[in-house]
């Protein structure tokens, strides 16, 4: 069968690793910040599946590793997004005084 | 060259197919339309008090995390159970490890009281 | 190590036989089941949930990471002889996972008393600490770039909790989740220069990495490897913190509660750098051409633009947390700088760094109080002559940090220049020593507020001091850092022995069946 072809997996994968990295730094709302971070973590699935035909059937296992830190990640992520919360009532990062960057 | 985005394109297909199937399917097979009466959240009967947008208790967070560890645990044991017979005792080891660290979470959660809902 | 071999160790290594990596891993085993012990005995210890944990869990944590410390002493010696194993058996391994275990060691001394009096004494704290050096050691110490980025994740997760820690405090939390969210970035790209760098070699494995560079073969991927690097190297230039990939580092340091600031500055640094050492000049040493030019940027960059900024730094916890960026920049020249010199004034720069700064740490919270943590330059005058010990202790860690003679830090600095000129690196040699130069204010200013200013108040100091195990700790770190300038040659000859060992050395010309050349 015939297959899709890895340069265009790749553009795929680094146009959404590039929009991700993007919305980081241009969003000011730290639960849209964590969903880019995330959407640059799944760029990287999809680059490590798209290499998989050509490197070996490593690239899919590591996915599996991705996944499960993303998901740690998370828990602590949003975690520590509450209780920023806690103190601000707000999730906007232009209201955090440390939060300049 | 666009061959192989064939797949790709049914599976799109059938999605928005199957999106649209069921938003029609729930507007005909329903009983009549929304009111005002009928839309507004039932709270046994009476009128509604309150912020419908009240806060949720930071317990349903806790099962939350809870399930993430869970699920994210099948992802490592299902290919292990795929393949259990070809790796042997070895593997066998290897996943009793990995239950073994996660027993231990669940046990510190248990002590911690994440699991009652008082 | 006889008792090891008569536990049935073997003497060398096969990772391709599974149960090999028991003996590989037994400093990350017991690690393991000691942080599990920590968290189940404080949890089970408690009756009521709120009440503070017991003054023992600190003692069962130093307990754990004594035992790690003889576990890995198993390491000693041994050799493994696969091609593709996980997990680095090496000298250098060794020698960085005792770095890591001092930075932990001494920040759970220092954080005896520090934790009550923030009313934040609670066993997770120590389970914590404990996972996070397990990621440091796992990330030190891996073979592989994905064991290197689970390493990163199982030390960077524990951090961003431990840095919001203090969840009373709107500063702990703010900079939890700024840390938290610049860290995530960070290891997003680091993954994303893992999954090029596969894509383009074939394999994560960094010795694989570095015998294909090494041969030179066109594999054809040269703009994906490119990339692939470009973004590791950005990665770890946010975990190491160096100039532009700093702008966490001074809020995450100020807002943390200190003993976290205190193994953050010396053990997750210490992790990224033996991790940076590994990928960039060990696998990529055959592709220098392209990062060198770039990491020397950083380098100099970091050593000027840090140390500058720090002299307008009015708040000490600041201030160490610009001397830390400073210092990353030190450590930089000694991983430019090369061969096996470079690599040893590495390993010295590093433990010496450590010592000094998480003594320096311990006595910023020998001045704190209950809810207050009395960190400007104001705070810490008269300090000196109202209480002599802590004022000589604080001396001894700034001049060290300075680089003065008769301490650690001169001798570290003067290794690092020494491998920096044999490396042919003089002109950083320069901007180091000139670094250094403009740091001598900053710190020397501290000294000279604590000794010639009068105290805010009568009394102001009464309060300062640390517990008896704390103190006890601060003295030790000022021990070893006047005697490591002393007896330096010792440490020195353990890196040295250290760097040697570091898998891949260049073999030998003459293909003689040495036993040395299986031990790349």
């Amino acid at each position: 069968m015939q297959q899709i072809p890895l340069e265009q997996a790749l553009g795929l994968s680094a146009l959404l690793f590039a929009i991700g990295a993007f919305g980081v730094v241009i969003r000011r709302n730290a639960i849209i910040l964590f969903m880019c971070i995330e959407l640059m973590l799944n760029a990287v699935n999809l680059a490590f599946v798209a290499f998989s035909p050509r490197s070996g059937v490593q690239g899919q296992v590591f996915v599996f590793f991705v996944i499960a830190v993303a998901a740690a990640e998370a828990a602590v992520g949003l975690a520590i997004i509450i209780s920023v919360f806690r103190h601000k009532e707000s999730v906007d990062i232009k209201n955090f005084s440390l939060l300049r960057w | 060259m666009l061959r192989p985005y064939v797949p790709l394109l049914v599976l799109l297909a059938l999605s928005v197919v199957n999106a649209i199937f069921m938003v029609v399917l729930s507007t005909v097979l329903s009983p009549g339309g929304a009111t005002k009466v009928k839309s507004a959240p039932y709270e046994s009967g009476m009128t509604p008090l309150g912020n419908p947008r009240e806060r949720f208790s930071v317990k349903f967070y806790v099962v939350a995390i809870l399930f993430i560890v869970f699920d994210v645990e099948t992802i490592f044991l299902l290919p292990w159970a795929v393949s259990a017979r070809r790796l042997g005792w070895a593997g066998f080891a290897a996943a009793g490890i990995f239950i073994f660290i996660l027993t231990v979470g669940l046990i510190y959660e248990w002590k911690k009281g994440a699991l009652e809902w008082d | 190590m006889s008792f090891f071999a008569a536990l049935g160790r073997p003497e060398v290594l096969d990772l391709a036989r599974q149960t090999h990596y028991f003996w590989a891993l037994l400093p990350e085993i017991v690690l393991t089941l000691g942080a599990m012990l920590v968290l189940i005995v404080d949890v089970i210890h408690k009756g009521d949930r709120s009440e503070p944990s017991r003054g023992s869990i600190p003692v069962l944590t130093l307990a754990v990471l004594a035992a790690t410390a003889l576990a890995n002493t198993a390491l000693f010696g041994l050799r493994d002889v696969s091609a593709n194993g996980m997990v680095a058996v090496d000298g250098f391994r060794t020698f960085t996972n005792f770095v890591y275990l001092v930075a932990a060691a001494l920040c759970i001394a220092i954080s005896m008393g520090y934790l009550e009096r923030r009313g934040i004494m609670k066993g997770e704290f120590h389970a914590l600490v404990l996972f996070a050096t397990l990621g440091m050691m796992l990330m030190g110490g891996s073979r592989d770039l994905i064991m290197t980025f689970i390493g990163l994740e199982v030390m960077s997760v524990p951090i961003y909790v431990l840095v919001g820690f203090d969840r009373m405090d709107p500063r702990s939390s703010e900079a939890s989740l700024k840390y938290f969210l610049l860290g995530a970035f960070s290891s997003g790209f680091f993954l994303y220069g893992i999954a090029l760098v596969f894509g383009a070699v074939g394999s994560t494995n960094l010795t694989y990495i570095a015998e294909t560079l090494g041969t030179g073969t066109d594999h054809g991927h040269e703009r994906l490897l490119m990339a692939g690097m470009a973004l590791t190297l950005v990665g770890l230039g946010f975990k190491v913190a160096a100039i532009p990939f700093h702008m966490w580092t001074p809020d995450a340091y100020d807002g943390a509660p200190t003993p976290v600031t205190a193994l953050m500055s010396t053990g997750v640094k210490a992790a990224a750098f033996a991790a940076f050492v590994r990928i960039f000049a060990v696998a990529f040493a055959d592709a220098g051409a392209q990062w060198v030019p770039v990491v020397w940027w950083l380098a100099a960059v970091t050593m000027v633009g840090a140390n500058l900024v720090a002299l307008t730094q009015g708040s000490v916890k600041r201030m160490l947390a610009y001397s830390s960026i400073a210092h990353a920049g030190y450590l930089l020249v000694a991983l430019l700088s090369g061969g096996d010199t470079g690599k040893a004034a590495f390993l010295f720069y590093i433990l010496a760094y450590t010592v000094m700064t998480a003594g320096a740490f311990g006595i910023v919270i020998a001045n704190s109080r209950d809810g207050e943590e009395r960190v400007t330059l104001e705070d810490y005058a008269g300090l000196g002559l109202e209480k002599p010990w802590l004022g000589a202790a604080f001396s001894i860690f700034l001049l060290s940090l300075a680089g003065f003679p008769l301490t650690a830090g001169f001798l570290g600095k003067l290794y690092i220049l020494r491998a920096a000129v044999e490396g042919g690196q003089a002109q950083l040699a320069v901007i180091l020593v000139l670094a250094s130069l403009v740091s001598y204010f900053y710190y020397l200013r501290v000294i000279v507020v604590m000794y010639m200013r009068p105290a805010r108040s009568e009394g102001w100091h009464a309060g300062a001091g640390l517990p008896l195990a704390a103190r006890t700790a601060v003295l030790a770190a000022c021990v070893v850092v006047v005697a490591m300038f002393f007896a330096g040659a010792v440490p020195m000859r353990w890196a040295e022995q250290s760097a040697l060992s570091l898998w891949r050395q260049p073999a030998p010309v003459a293909a003689s069946p040495a036993p040395a050349s299986l031990f790349r």
